[in-house]
């Protein structure tokens, strides 16, 4: 039955090179694509982008049709579909147990989750650059039909503010799945995070003048929705970088300890 | 070579790998032996970095699993064939190790026809493969990398009888090439055929190890003659520990050789002479019957 004689096994060890992490990368990109699953996900970005353009086109006020609004009418599902690939893309390792064989052909697990970050933020910004550019087509083509004028009101500073938002959001994702190692918990958390979280904390802001004026310091979700607003003020940024540390880079940092010492079965 | 020194593995109050040590040596295969949940999986774990041991460690030709700059050139693994994600093909998980490991895209197809996965096959998602089919992607990956080493829990698991020897085929012809190959099975005959060396394990112990032939060896003879009291005597005699067995023949401590040599010298005609079977089957049942339902009943 075997028509390929076997490799001449080496006695010697043959000169080896370290993984780079550029090929961990690379092949963690791959894989965030090569599923089906994987594939729509990808393809809703792009599914999305689109439907939003011609949803703002048509639906939205003559007045209303600025640079901004489709940003925003684009820009919203990216802060969805972002966080569910950085998710997927650290969970399936555990949901679908091909952590099996990465961890062994890379024995070192912070190497291996450094190399999706960055695969998921290399995503992130090619997804969002993508969103910004059909904003722009649909701008374009937009204020055509409508016979208004153009009009660009996002700045340079407040499109980078976007990404950045958008990002946050794909990097909380991608912490809860390092803290919950399961798909299906993983984006359970990050839509209590994403939706319930801001209602609670919106509700108890309007009735405890305590918690609103703490709020800005507490509240990521609230600190971090002034980047889709606009340019930020120093507080805000101050804010923003309490908020991102506590409930961001902290937990992220005790997963990955949890990680790097948990068994992989 | 494989060399595990003291490795064990405890969780809370339950030790479930109890200080084991043993080498696999380069050119043999070495079966990794012992019954369901006795803690082959967990031992071979620990060997590759997946679980911590709580003490002890393994080595790979002298280096930590860890240390290797690119394991998957140096040691080939398969845990668990079906611990792949279901949405990919055959194809791609084999191209994906390709990548990693940094090789030629060629590698692909050549593991593909080493295990004998057709293209039809390959382009396949893993979900709709059978057992079989898992094992034998299973063993692409392992040896994509062209590996001097290879570590297999169960690989022979859900292969079909001509499966199964295609298997055994392999792995001999990589060992004959210099190879190290440490296998585990929960069944007694499939290591038999397969093993060079084997080490038995046993509620988190090993209980025996040592080269097969050698294993068997200690079995020791059964014996038959015309004249069996004047036989025992001899045999004693000659310095040999004997028994009667429940068949009536008598049972020597001894190469059947041996106890032919003593026979002639006492002029005793033999109608029986065999290497007793089942010594290793004996301590494997006996193994069996501590964890296994029969053995609780019985």
């Amino acid at each position: 039955m075997t028509t390929i004689a076997l490799d001449t096994v080496q006695e010697e060890r043959a000169v080896v090179q370290r993984v780079p992490l550029s090929r961990v990368t690379r092949v963690e990109l791959r894989k965030m694509f090569d599923t089906r699953s994987g594939f729509w996900l990808m393809a809703s970005i792009v599914i999305a982008a689109l439907v939003s353009t011609v949803a703002t086109i048509l639906f939205a006020p003559e007045s209303d049709l600025t640079y901004y609004t489709f940003a925003k009418a684009i820009g919203f599902p990216m802060t969805v579909i972002l966080p569910m690939i950085a998710v997927l893309s650290i969970t399936g390792e555990w949901s679908q147990r091909s952590g099996l064989t990465t961890f062994t052909l890379v024995p070192h697990r912070s190497r291996v989750i450094l190399a999706k970050v960055i695969a998921s933020v290399t995503v992130g910004v090619a997804s969002m650059l993508f969103a910004l550019a059909i904003g722009v087509v649909g701008n374009l083509v937009g204020t055509t039909m409508a016979g208004t004028d153009l009009v660009w009101d996002v700045s340079v500073a407040h499109a980078v503010d976007i990404v950045i938002g958008s990002l946050l959001c794909l990097l909380t994702g991608t912490m809860l799945g390092l803290l919950f190692r399961s798909s299906p918990v993983a984006l359970v958390a990050y839509f209590v995070y994403a939706l319930l979280v801001p209602t609670v904390s919106g509700l108890l802001a309007t009735s405890q003048q305590g918690y609103r004026d703490l709020q800005p310091w507490v509240d990521l979700n609230y600190a971090q929705s002034f980047l889709f607003e606009g340019t930020l003020t120093g507080a805000q940024w101050a804010h923003l970088a309490v908020t991102v540390t506590v409930w961001l880079a902290l937990p992220a940092l005790i997963a990955l300890r949890l990680v790097t010492r948990s068994e992989v079965k | 070579m494989i060399t595990i020194e003291s490795l064990s593995k405890k969780y809370g109050g339950r030790t479930v790998v109890d200080d084991i040590s043993f080498t696999a040596r380069a050119g043999r295969v070495t079966g990794f032996l012992g019954p369901n949940g006795a803690g082959k999986s967990t031992s071979m774990r620990m060997m590759v970095g997946l679980t911590r041991p709580t003490s002890g460690g393994a080595t790979i030709g002298g280096r930590r699993f860890a240390d290797l700059p690119n394991p998957g050139r140096e040691v080939g693994v398969m845990l668990d064939a079906s611990a792949q994600h279901a949405g990919r093909t055959g194809r791609e998980i084999l191209t994906l190790a390709q990548q990693m490991m940094g090789l030629p895209s060629r590698r692909v197809p050549q593991m593909l026809e080493l295990v004998s996965l057709t293209e039809e096959e390959a382009d396949r998602r893993v979900g709709s493969y059978s057992l079989g089919m898992r094992q034998r992607l299973g063993i692409a990956v392992a040896l994509v990398g062209g590996p001097s080493v290879l570590i297999l829990d169960e690989p022979a698991n859900g292969l079909d009888p001509a499966g199964i020897r295609w298997m055994r085929d392999l792995l001999r012809d990589y060992a004959n090439h210099g190879g190290t190959v440490l296998l585990s099975s929960h069944l007694l005959h499939e290591i038999e055929v397969i093993a060079d060396d084997i080490v038995m394990i046993g509620s988190g112990r090993i209980v025996s190890q040592g080269a097969k032939a050698e294993l068997l060896r200690a079995a020791g003879t059964v014996v038959r003659g015309r004249d069996m009291q004047a036989l025992e005597q001899a045999l004693r005699a000659s310095g040999l520990t004997t028994s009667y067995d429940d068949q009536g023949a008598l049972c020597a401590d001894a190469e059947p050789g041996v106890v032919g040599l003593v026979a002639r010298e006492s002029g005793l005609a033999l109608t029986e002479l065999r290497t007793a079977e089942g010594g290793l089957e004996d301590l494997f049942l006996q193994l069996t019957a501590d964890t296994s339902r029969e053995g609780k009943a019985a």
